[in-house]
């Protein structure tokens, strides 16, 4: 069973080179600390960055220079800052490459949620929407299992939607799943240690699993 | 060249009144326009449709003016970190619209280019888009989109001068363009005002046309919301 570090490790792997990828908030961020030293990639940040660099130095901390997540960053050399329109503009152009974000619930065609609880939470789709409708490529990086236990890879989803028929590929805890565009989750790789019996336990949609199921190999 | 210049936010903002439609630029508290927010707050006009990304935190940027209840109304993408704001969302003494981070930038662009509407596949699938015309171009679905309305758009930029020429710094652009672009009367207030002249005019962001009043702000705090640092 891997942490968040470890699902981190492991989506950094799916990164090739020459790619213009957005991270979301969470888990996606820890992606940009394993991404091999012999790629070249360049993030995006949808508040109108790309070039984003690492966190700054207590000396460099600029209120004017933030990222998605509001926390302060750096820019690399070769960076460029735009407005509002452009950022969104060139996510729904598809320049982005790859798009890495959070969910509370996936479906089995592809159907993603992450914005909202009914009742519970209202804070908004910030980005996400957008993101999801234009990605050439979305991987979701999530727990398979919820707090309360329940799977979060669903027939349907249950809770208002971000987006539909959009995520390509999962990556959890437990193990990396494509989905189908015919619909269901293909199994690809386990997490070390972990039983494909574990996997369809903890996976309330449909699972397809063909032949031997390889561990997620790490450096 | 036609001056802008005028004294301060008081004098920026004072024809504003209850029930206007405001613009109001900045991600977060990043490029907000706090000299303009405060007159605002001092002035306490009511009833207020505020078109914003966010909605400030509890005790800074346009969470000052929701504890003063000047808000009617919120047009935003993402309303968290401000437990005043949720507190008036669940007694429903304010009216939200979330809408997707793209649409609210591109409704802005909308309008400062004159067009009447765009399609976005943002939504698409989703409660954003009950209501709305959809229409499929080349085998995918986009949502019709309106441009914005808004009697006022208030910016802040970096620098400016007398002719209401604007520059913005690193992320602080966000909203701000779009947005001055947008009202159908534009205050800026800037960090450095400065006369004609003296901005390079292959560096500007927003060309003064689009601005009716500017002013150099003062005692800028630009708070930051999550300071994260490396060792």
């Amino acid at each position: 069973m891997l942490d968040k570090e470890g699902i981190a490790k492991r989506i950094a792997q799916e990164i090739q080179n020459n790619f213009y990828v957005n991270l979301g908030i969470g888990i996606p961020t820890l992606v940009a600390n394993y991404i091999p030293k012999d790629i070249q990639v360049c993030f995006q940040s949808e508040n109108g960055l790309l070039g984003m660099g690492p966190f700054p130095k207590e000396s460099e901390v600029d209120p004017d220079l933030i990222n998605a997540g509001k926390q302060t960053i750096t820019m690399l050399p070769g960076a460029a800052v735009f407005d509002s329109a452009m950022s969104f503009g060139m996510i729904h152009a598809q320049k982005i490459d790859l798009t890495i974000l959070g969910a509370m619930e996936v479906s089995e065609m592809g159907d993603i949620a992450n914005w909202k609880i009914p009742g519970k939470m209202v804070k908004g789709m910030g980005g996400a929407m957008d993101l999801v409708a234009s990605a050439k490529n979305i991987i979701v990086a999530m727990q398979h299992i919820n707090k309360a236990g329940e799977s979060k890879l669903l027939p349907t989803c249950s809770l208002p939607l971000t987006g539909i028929k959009c995520v390509k590929k999962i990556v959890t805890e437990l193990a990396v799943l494509s989905v189908l565009p015919e619909g269901g989750f293909k199994l690809l790789e386990r997490a070390p240690g972990v039983s494909v019996e574990t996997i369809k336990k903890a996976t309330l949609g449909k699972l397809i699993i063909e032949g031997e199921i390889p561990e997620m190999a790490f450096d | 060249m036609i001056n802008k210049k005028v004294a301060n936010a008081q004098e920026a903002i004072n024809d504003i009144k209850d029930g206007d439609t405001l613009m109001i630029g900045g991600f977060g508290l990043c490029g907000i326009p706090e000299n303009c927010i405060t007159a605002l707050v001092q002035k306490g006009v009511k009833n207020l449709t505020c078109i914003s990304n966010n909605a400030g935190v509890d005790d800074f940027g346009i969470g000052l003016m929701l504890h003063k209840k000047q808000v009617k109304k919120m047009i935003s993408s993402y309303v968290g970190e401000n437990a005043e704001f949720e507190r008036q969302l669940l007694s429903g003494e304010l009216d939200v619209e979330l809408i997707p981070q793209g649409t609210l930038a591109f409704r802005c662009m909308a309008a400062g280019y004159g067009m009447p509407a765009i399609y976005t596949p943002a939504g698409i699938g989703t409660e954003v888009a009950i209501g709305k015309e959809v229409r499929n171009f080349n085998g995918k679905d986009y949502l019709l989109e309106k441009a914005f309305d808004a009697n006022f758009a208030i910016v802040k930029a970096w620098k400016g001068d007398t002719a209401g020429n604007l520059i913005f710094k690193a992320t602080s652009r966000n909203f701000n363009t779009v947005m001055a672009m947008a009202g159908k009367i534009t205050i800026a207030e800037v960090e450095e005002l400065v006369e004609p002249g003296q901005l390079d005019p292959n560096q500007i962001h927003t060309p003064g046309v689009y601005v009716h009043r500017i002013f150099q702000g003062k005692d800028y705090e630009k708070r930051i919301e999550k300071k994260t640092t490396s060792v």
